[in-house]
């Protein structure tokens, strides 16, 4: 058995096998675990989805959202255990696999078109 | 104790609590035990193991009798390690050993060739401050600075001591990273997951040890790992 084999048979078991059909500049809501001593509550954290990056394990997502005025991005590995679920709240229509733009932007140019014109390639 | 293995390579790793660690895998034997060695035979108490089949044409007649002594094919690495007499009682020719002897320890001494580096300046080589990139600096940037005088380093005579820290070869040597956690044991896959890095490119032959000395911290996980 090759290296690559191996790490793919060790790492099999973390994958997460839930995750919805997330794309970048969708709407999500990212439910976290969070543990406050013996004590676990789970928080929604919810915001854009303006990146992905990595893939199988190391995949990782990153969500913005405004909180007070100011912007606000956290970076969540896609299958952490410390994130309960992944909710698609409302899709959007993206050409770019960054939204990175969106941090020099204020207010009503923020928002993203709905995803209307690209129903047809949706798998759901 | 002293098993061979190989590096797989490095991934990541959520632990129960969710944590995210970096961990490398590797392959850990199976090892056969190909010479016992006592103090009546040899001078001194030790265990050979052996790890990795190879071509017979690889190697060598007497290697290849001496592995066929053991009921093993051809293997490529062969390595001893001291025991007690006591613990010698344990270990018979032929014998196999697994990643199940690193079950029960929290940290184990990971040794490797590490990565060549080639010829290396002071910086990266010894981690030498250098000097700075403006204020006047010319054609000095990445130097050393002075090696002292003869007399500074030796006393008299006209020779540096030996060992001054130059620029010159570096890594493609033997290091050890002592106290390297162990994350995962799993012996049926001959599998191990280690916490960090480890020596060398994938693919290197690794020797893992039981720790030789842990601070207290960690010997006190050690203990727990041990009763429980």
């Amino acid at each position: 058995m090759n290296r690559q084999a191996i790490i793919e048979g060790v790492v099999q078991d973390q994958l997460k096998t839930d995750v919805p059909r997330m794309d970048v500049g969708d709407t999500i809501n990212v439910h976290c675990r969070i543990v406050e001593g013996d004590k676990e509550r789970v928080q929604v954290f919810q915001g854009t989805l303006i990146g992905r990056k990595g893939g199988g394990i190391n995949e990782s997502i990153t969500v913005r959202r405004l909180v007070d005025g100011s912007g606000v991005e956290r970076v969540f590995p896609l299958n952490s255990p410390r994130v309960a679920k992944y909710e698609v709240v409302r899709r959007a229509d993206s050409r770019r696999a960054k939204l990175y733009f969106l941090r020099d932007r204020v207010g009503k140019s923020t928002r993203l078109r709905d995803r209307r014109r690209g129903m047809k390639h949706l798998a759901k | 104790m002293l098993l061979l293995g190989e590096k797989i390579g490095m991934t990541r790793f959520f632990n129960e609590e969710g944590v995210n660690m970096p961990v490398t895998i590797v392959k850990v034997g199976p090892c056969v035990v190909t010479q016992v060695k006592s103090a009546e035979t040899d001078g001194y108490a030790a265990v050979q193991v052996a790890f990795g089949e190879t071509k017979p044409r690889r190697s060598t007649r007497p290697m290849i009798g001496h592995d066929a002594k053991a009921g093993a094919a051809p293997m490529r690495f062969h390595r001893e390690f001291r025991v007690t007499d006591e613990e010698l009682g344990e270990f018979e020719v032929g014998q196999t050993l697994t990643a199940e002897v690193f079950a029960k320890f929290a940290f184990v001494d990971v040794s490797g060739v590490s990565k060549g580096k080639g010829f290396q300046g002071v910086m990266k080589r010894h981690n030498f401050a250098g000097f700075e990139a403006s204020h006047g600096v010319e054609r000095k940037h990445r130097s050393g600075g002075s090696i002292g005088g003869g007399s500074a380093n030796l006393g008299t005579g006209p020779k540096l001591k030996k060992g001054k820290r130059m620029s010159g070869h570096m890594g493609a040597e033997r290091v050890t990273c002592r106290s390297v956690g162990v994350v995962k044991v799993m012996p049926e896959e001959n599998l191990m997951l280690v916490k960090g890095p480890v020596p060398g490119p994938n693919g290197q032959m690794l020797e893992l040890r039981t720790p030789s000395r842990l601070y207290k911290s960690k010997a006190r996980k050690q203990r727990e790992a041990l009763k429980g």
